[in-house]
């Protein structure tokens, strides 16, 4: 328990210098901090599967974000609704705290789970579907549908992004304009 | 800065990457095809592979990467992920319902076992890999192009 607190404690720490910090690239470092921090949490909570893939992904959001967007400049926040927004800030945060604490009440103590569906794979998964790795049993078995959808999702992500900034569009917008870029 | 980069980097970073690419894609291959054994699975082996691409165009610029795995080919092998997972998903209606596991299921701790498992593994992967290797793609030679008409 206590690795936990000290690598939350740390993932803390790196998300606060990844908002304030100045250069570009040292908070693009930072939020990688907070994603190891993330995958190290995973490992210590039993969960390999889950520490492989934020482990990954993390290096490749941030090999992206530094080849990507890392010479574009910050847009400046406007400093004249500071009151509003500091009050608006604080009412969104107590409420946040409030209903927190309520829903904290309701949900099984850290570590015990109640296990209804869970339970029932754990007993018969290895049985019923061959695979050693409970997880891949539950993703591609059990919860085929729902990894469909997740693989849809990514699907149209990619398509967004492909459409967004493909090659083609780029120049005709350059030839007709050729101001697109600031 | 631009051109330079267009080439790649240099000659230390070429060296280790001819020596790690190959090691990184088949750690990927390994991940994707225990996924269903060992802790793992198509989606984080997917990004495995993806990454050994990515090394490959940070290190020899986007002419060699392309060389390997072509833009066309990127979207060829993406698509054939997705419909390849939602072929497996069909063919459970030959036992009786959607994403049923019809295969042999085999025994526990072999690499042949648990039925339609591998293979959807193995279509996330195509899926995964393809894609997220599409968008970095996009997006480096989008700065390549910003760059360009900077200059």
């Amino acid at each position: 328990m206590l690795a936990i607190y000290i690598v939350l404690m740390l993932m803390i720490i790196g998300a606060v210098i990844a908002i304030e910090i100045k250069s570009l690239l040292s908070s693009v470092i930072a939020v990688g901090a907070v994603g190891m921090g993330l995958s190290l949490i995973a490992l210590i909570l039993n969960a390999p599967d889950v520490a492989i893939t934020q482990l990954v992904v993390e290096i490749i959001s941030v090999i992206i974000l530094i080849r990507a967007t890392i010479k574009k400049d910050l847009p400046e926040s406007t400093t004249e609704q500071r009151v509003m927004s500091g009050v608006a800030a604080l009412v969104f945060l107590a409420a946040l705290v409030l209903v927190g604490i309520a829903v904290f009440k309701e949900i099984p103590p850290f570590g015990q789970p109640i296990m209804r569906v869970a339970g029932e794979y754990l007993a018969n998964g290895v049985q019923e579907t061959g695979a050693t790795n409970i997880v891949a049993s539950i993703l591609l078995d059990y919860r085929g549908y729902d990894t469909l959808g997740e693989a849809t999702v990514l699907f149209t992500a990619v398509l967004g992004v492909l459409t967004v900034v493909r090659r083609q569009g780029k120049k005709s917008e350059k030839s007709g304009g050729g101001s697109d870029h600031e | 800065m631009s051109k330079e980069r267009e080439q790649g980097m240099s000659l230390i970073v070429k060296t280790i990457t001819r020596l790690t690419v190959g090691l990184i894609l088949l750690y990927g291959i390994y991940i994707v095809t225990h996924g269903h054994v060992s802790p793992g699975g198509g989606f984080a082996g997917g990004v495995i592979i993806a990454l050994a691409f990515v090394h490959l165009l940070l290190a020899f610029g986007k002419d060699t990467a392309f060389k390997v795995l072509s833009e066309s080919m990127m979207s060829i092998l993406e698509s054939t992920g997705a419909l390849l997972f939602l072929l497996i998903a069909l063919i459970g209606f030959v036992g009786g319902h959607f994403f049923m596991n019809v295969l042999p299921k085999g025994h526990p701790f072999n690499l042949f076992s648990a039925g339609i498992i591998l293979p959807c593994n193995i279509a996330i992967c195509l899926k995964v890999g393809a894609g997220l290797f599409a968008i970095a793609v996009a997006l480096v030679l989008l700065k390549l192009a910003v760059e360009k008409e900077e200059k």
